[in-house]
């Protein structure tokens, strides 16, 4: 039996909380400040939002907040008591039963004055949005993305660039004010500047020992995805890169006696994370690295930050979910490359079709270009009913009994 | 030196001696509700089966699901690299196990040490397990053991196309209702199962010689349907059941002679 490695905690983490509370708060009370809100999928242009000084919230953040909290389970049940079927996604679903109960950590999202949907991460978005946009009686803006097959064509850039010329107009309407292209500009350079951080940040984790882990990475992640083109993330940013720095100069790990080191791919098991840390810890394993957390800087070479607007429809077009399954594995296999890994542990997702689609093909080709093992993980990201503990701790011990002998 | 190996399943506890690399007694038991106890009364039972006594054992490695519950072993390994170690050890030119137990179904590739070079499970689900089986046995009002013999009588296998247990019971109600022969039912219960194994096998590029392993290895029938869709032969030997003990016996020796 392998003794169990205690996961060093960052400093950090308490600053991040404050942040996060700060923001949730400042959310929560935009009516008494006179703010707007709009509620905006992960993958969203949020820059223009910024811009305008509407506050952006994230249905998706609040879903994984739903499933680290381990309330995942009820507000499924409370969509599908609504009549949503258990194969939509648990996000959709946690996200549907908040809405009609204001349950969840905290009482639920603040009503949005406005919705934005951008198809680039799935399908389900559109519709669950078309949802939310009737119980809310809000306008709903979609930006369509199409998938980026091979390269990115003339004529998608086109159609991708008018929409955003589509979304300026639909905010100039919704908040009855002129858009505000200077300040877009200064939000567009943060925004960019803050992704090249949280890509700074990843790449740490090329040493070894990782001076933190992809779990460290799901958690510090929410900055990037909620609060980008804001001054606080950079800050942020740069105090995490420090402490990161110097657990390298220090040659502290995230996992005591490092010695596997594998790639995450697929959204986390939100109420999980505590236990599958530990556990690969325990075989003196750490996931150094994520398909997931690093598709928030994976726009970067497309993004122009002198021409922020000209420049997002492709950024926003061609991130890692938006892309083929030949293009997909170009990343994966540039990562495992990168990162060092032993291994690919792969969450087969039971509510992220876009992103579970192609895992077997994607691990076979793994096997047979990197000649390294891949684990597949039958789970879900939010609803617990989905995962088998037994199931899983056979799977993740075997994999490591392969690896280790 | 004399090792045990104690494999606590979802439905049978199994153990197995292994004295200087050759295997001297096997014993099985169900394992029943309280899994600590079927650990302790299986290892008890093969003992004793070989008039000896628990501190005459240098080394002992627990597997399965139950393995956690067995305090008194040195070590727990899992039952995917203790069936590799126990299939190379009945016979080393293996490539490939099928190992089909109480609650899950495996599939294993070997190298040519008998090392783990990848392996996949059955998802989140019943179907294809011994599991599975027990309860259509119930609902046809048949023995399990007598499965394998009913389904080489069948003339025309059912078709079964649910890959849900409780959905797959329905249909053989409906099937009994509509009154299809009972060896045929048996026998597509059996094509159903052997459908779902031979898909995950051939996702994992597997190659000849296959072995299977686990109690359901018994069934003459599965065996067959397996062998049908693999166009291969898979070997059984007499303690597929037990693979997985004599595995984890044979491991607790090479770490006690370490």
């Amino acid at each position: 039996m392998t003794v169990a490695a205690k996961n060093q905690k960052l400093h950090s983490v308490s600053r991040m909380k404050e942040i996060m509370t700060e923001y949730y708060i400042g959310a929560k009370t935009a009516r008494d400040t006179g703010k707007k809100v709009a509620w905006i999928t992960s993958g969203g242009p949020v820059e223009p939002l910024l811009a305008m000084d509407v506050i952006p919230v994230y249905p998706e953040n609040h879903g994984a907040m739903i499933g680290a909290a381990k309330m995942g389970a009820d507000l499924c049940q409370t969509a599908e008591s609504m009549g949503y079927p258990s194969d939509l996604c648990s996000y959709a679903r946690a996200d549907i039963g908040c809405a009609a109960t204001n349950g969840g950590p905290i009482g639920g999202l603040p009503e949005p004055d406005m919705l934005v949907c951008c198809n680039n991460i799935c399908g389900t978005v559109l519709k669950w949005y078309e949802i939310q946009a009737r119980r809310f009686g809000v306008p709903l803006f979609v930006l369509d993305t199409p998938v980026c097959h091979q390269g990115f064509s003339p004529e998608a850039k086109r159609y991708v660039r008018s929409q955003i010329e589509d979304y300026i107009h639909f905010l100039e309407a919704v908040l009855q004010r002129p858009f505000d292209r200077e300040k877009m500009q200064q939000v567009g350079k943060l925004s960019i500047e803050a992704q090249r951080l949280w890509q700074d940040v990843l790449l740490t984790l090329r040493h070894h020992p990782a001076p933190m882990s992809a779990f460290d990475a799901f958690f510090h992640l929410a900055l990037i995805v909620t609060l980008r083109g804001t001054p606080v993330v950079i800050a942020y940013y740069r105090e995490l890169l420090a402490e990161l720095n110097e657990r390298i100069a220090e040659g502290i790990g995230a996992v005591e006696n490092e010695r596997y080191r594998l790639l995450w791919d697929n959204l986390p098991v939100w109420y999980r994370t505590k236990w599958l840390s530990g556990k690969f810890a325990s075989w003196n394993a750490c996931l150094v690295a994520d398909t997931y957390t690093s598709a928030w800087c994976s726009s970067l070479p497309y993004m122009d930050p002198d021409d922020f607007l000209g420049s997002m429809a492709e950024g926003y077009a061609r991130i890692y979910l938006n892309l083929g399954i030949d293009a997909m594995a170009d990343i994966l296999m540039e990562m495992i490359d990168i990162y060092d890994v032993h291994g690919v542990v792969m969450h087969s997702n039971r509510s992220c079709k876009p992103y579970s689609f192609g895992q077997y093909d994607m691990a076979s080709w793994i096997r047979e270009r990197r000649g390294i093992p891949v684990l597949l993980l039958d789970a879900d990201m939010v609803d617990p009913r989905q995962f088998s503990e037994a199931q899983s701790e056979a799977r993740i011990d075997a994999f490591m009994e392969m690896i280790a002998t | 030196m004399i090792a045990a190996g104690i494999d606590i399943g979802s439905i049978t506890a199994k153990a197995a001696i292994v004295a200087d690399g050759r295997l001297i007694a096997v014993h099985t038991l169900p394992t029943g509700y309280n899994a600590r106890r079927a650990g302790e009364d299986v290892f008890e039972a093969v003992v004793c089966s070989i008039g000896m006594n628990p501190t005459q054992i240098d080394a002992i490695v627990a597997t399965g699901y139950g393995r956690n519950s067995v305090t008194f072993a040195r070590k727990t390994v899992t039952e995917i690299t203790c069936h590799a170690a126990g299939v190379y050890f009945l016979n080393p030119s293996v490539r490939t196990i099928i190992d089909i137990g109480g609650q899950d179904s495996k599939a294993i590739l070997l190298d040519d040490r008998g090392k783990v070079r990848d392996f996949a499970m059955n998802d989140k689900c019943a179907a294809g397990t011994g599991r599975f089986l027990e309860v259509m046995a119930r609902a046809l009002h048949a023995e399990i053991e007598d499965f394998g013999k009913l389904s080489l009588e069948a003339e025309t296998p059912s078709a079964i196309s649910s890959l849900c247990t409780v959905f797959a019971e329905s249909e053989v109600i409906s099937l009994i209702s509509k009154g299809e022969a009972r060896e045929n039912i048996v026998a597509g219960i059996h094509e159903s199962i052997a459908g779902r194994i031979g898909a995950m096998l051939n996702r994992l590029k597997w190659s000849p010689p296959v072995m299977m392993t686990g109690g359901v290895a018994r069934n003459i029938g599965i065996l067959k349907a397996l062998e049908s869709r693999l166009g291969n032969e898979i070997l059984v030997t007499e303690h597929a059941q037990v693979t997985g003990a004599i595995g984890a016996a044979l491991i607790a020796a090479m770490d006690e002679a370490k």
